[in-house]
Order: C-alpha cells, then structure tokens, then sequence
C-alpha cells in the first residue's frame, strides 16, 4: 500500500485562514499541484492581490511579492520583464481584479505579458464583508445591495474570461469550477493548461475560477457549492474561450 | 484495499468531503477538535476505493490517500 494523495509540496503545512468550505483552499491546492507538475518551484514568483487570498505568502512555499489592491498584472509584468527566467503568476478574487484592477488586467492582457493569472470568482468581495461586486449576480442580496443587485441601476455582472478572451494579447482563457469533483478535475487540468503556455513561452494565459462564498453568502458550505451550479454556472458558463496552444 | 486518514486538527467541518465520496463513506462526528469544528471521519472503510475525490476536493487538504 502506497500514499497516492499527499499535500503539494509548493504548498506549506500550516492551516489556513479560510472559513470552512471556501473554495481558496481547495484552488491553492491545485495550483500548487501545478507548480509541483512543472518543477517551478524553485524559479516562481506569485504576485498576491488583496482580498482573502492576500495571504498567499503564507500558503505557497513560493516567492511572492505583494501588490497593491488590482495591481497584480501591473507588478507581475514588472516582475517576467526584470526576470524572464521566472515563472510569474498572480492570484485575484473578483473585487480585486474585475473591480479597481479592471485597467491592469486589461492592459497587461492586451499587452500579451508571458504571465498566468488565476481569477477567483465567488460573486462578492469576500474579506471586507460581502459587498456588491461587478460580478455579482442580478437579483443577489450582499451588504451594499440589500434589495439585490438591480440590473437597471447596477449593470450586469461582468464576465472576465470572455471579455479578456477577445484581447489580441491573450493566448488562453477559460472558466472552471471547483464545486463538485467532475468540474474539480476539469479545474484542475485548465489550471495546468494555462501554467504551460507560460512554460511554452506562449504568452498571456488566464483561468477564472467560480469559487463559493458561504459566509458572505449566508449559507452552509453544501449550500454554498450547490449555488455555484445552479445559479452562477448558468450565467458564467464554464469552458475555454481562447486556447492559441493547439489551433 | 484502500484507505484515507483525515487530520482532525486541520478539518475544518464543512463537509464538502461526505457528499464527494461516491460511497459516501465519510460522516461529520459529533467529537468537537482543537479549532472548535466537528471533524470529518471514515470509521468504515472497507468499501474505500482510493478514488481520492474527497482529498482532492478538501479545502483543507486534511486528508491523505492510500492505496
């Protein structure tokens, strides 16, 4: 009998921040197994957003530089022009990259930049207290839209991989989802499908991750998974947008 | 024959693991851990198949598989 799952070594034995059921865990974990597949360990730099997954650089037995709030693309394009050498990814919820970040995500797509970022999208700003966020999902209640979201007044939700998947720039976009082991596998192999265009050298690649909130969401972490398929899969349809790898 | 131990210090209790398991070998215990949760645990586990989808889907990455 021999071990056939054990922690990622990228990934540090210390216990997280997270509340119990959110999906940041489980995303750490296969993007840490994605590290460990390509043997970057040692040459990655992550660049941290702010939001739940600030703490990154306590998670990831990686280097990790810190970058203001929506800045990540912006100081991960410093990081792979200073060192191309370097695996370069960042990791950004929704109020991070498709809120204040919406310029540098854009812009260092567009540019074509040899990074991965992984976007978690879990409909609310989750550490500062489940405000409204671009992404949240018409009709949904959060702190800042008590009466939910309202599509006249407040828009709709924004859909990151399809939006980006337009840019000339970008070589890889897709959407995943974590909330039952049929997506979680599928995650799991976008995820490292993205990590080899940067090993390829073959430019920008971006994977959006549908994560629950179940704190800011008011449910259980059943119920919290449950929502991911039957209500914001409909309306972030999983799949790949762009795949420039294989034509 | 397959097995899985789960570290009851770091499970967290939310259970995503029990509805993952396609034997549904895993059951929240009524025994409270040190960070205030009600751990995870296979008492039965001659049924494990060492699919390894409740460790994969852990959050916590409390669970190991052997197999």
């Amino acid at each position: 009998m021999q071990q056939v799952f054990k922690r990622p070594q990228s990934l540090k034995d210390v216990q997280t921040h997270f509340c119990p059921g959110c999906n940041h865990g489980t995303i750490h974990r296969l993007v840490a197994d994605a590290l460990d597949l390509f043997g970057v360990q040692q040459t990655t730099i992550g660049v941290a957003s702010v939001g739940c997954s600030v703490f990154l650089y306590g998670y990831f037995d990686v280097d990790v530089v810190e970058a203001p709030h929506g800045r990540a693309p912006a100081v991960a394009t410093g990081v792979k022009r200073a060192r191309p050498d370097r695996f370069v990814f960042t990791y950004q919820g929704d109020g991070d990259l498709a809120a204040i970040g919406t310029s540098e995500i854009i812009h260092a797509a567009n540019r074509g930049e040899d990074i991965t970022v992984i976007f978690v999208n879990n409909t609310t700003y989750g550490m500062t207290g489940g405000q409204m966020a671009p992404t949240t999902l018409v009709g949904q209640k959060t702190s800042t839209s008590p009466y939910g979201r309202n599509k006249a007044k407040d828009g709709s939700p924004i859909r990151m991989a399809e939006l980006l998947a337009q840019l000339g720039g970008v070589a890889f976009s897709a959407r995943v989802a974590v909330d039952s082991p049929k997506h979680l596998m599928d995650a799991k192999k976008q995820i490292r499908e993205a990590f080899r265009f940067q090993v390829e050298g073959k430019g920008f690649s971006f994977v959006e991750v549908l994560s629950s909130c179940p704190t800011n969401w008011g449910v259980t972490p059943l119920e919290g998974n449950a929502r991911v398929g039957a209500e914001m899969i409909p309306y972030f349809p999983l799949g790949i947008f762009k795949n420039q790898g294989n034509p | 024959m397959a097995r899985i131990e789960i570290d009851e210090s770091r499970c967290k209790g939310c259970g995503i693991c029990t509805i993952a398991c396609p034997k549904k070998l895993i059951t929240l215990c009524d025994k409270v851990n040190i960070q205030g949760y009600t751990p995870a645990e296979a008492l039965n586990q001659e049924q494990c198949t060492g699919c390894a989808l409740c460790a994969e889907i852990c959050p916590d990455v409390a669970i190991i598989v052997f197999k």
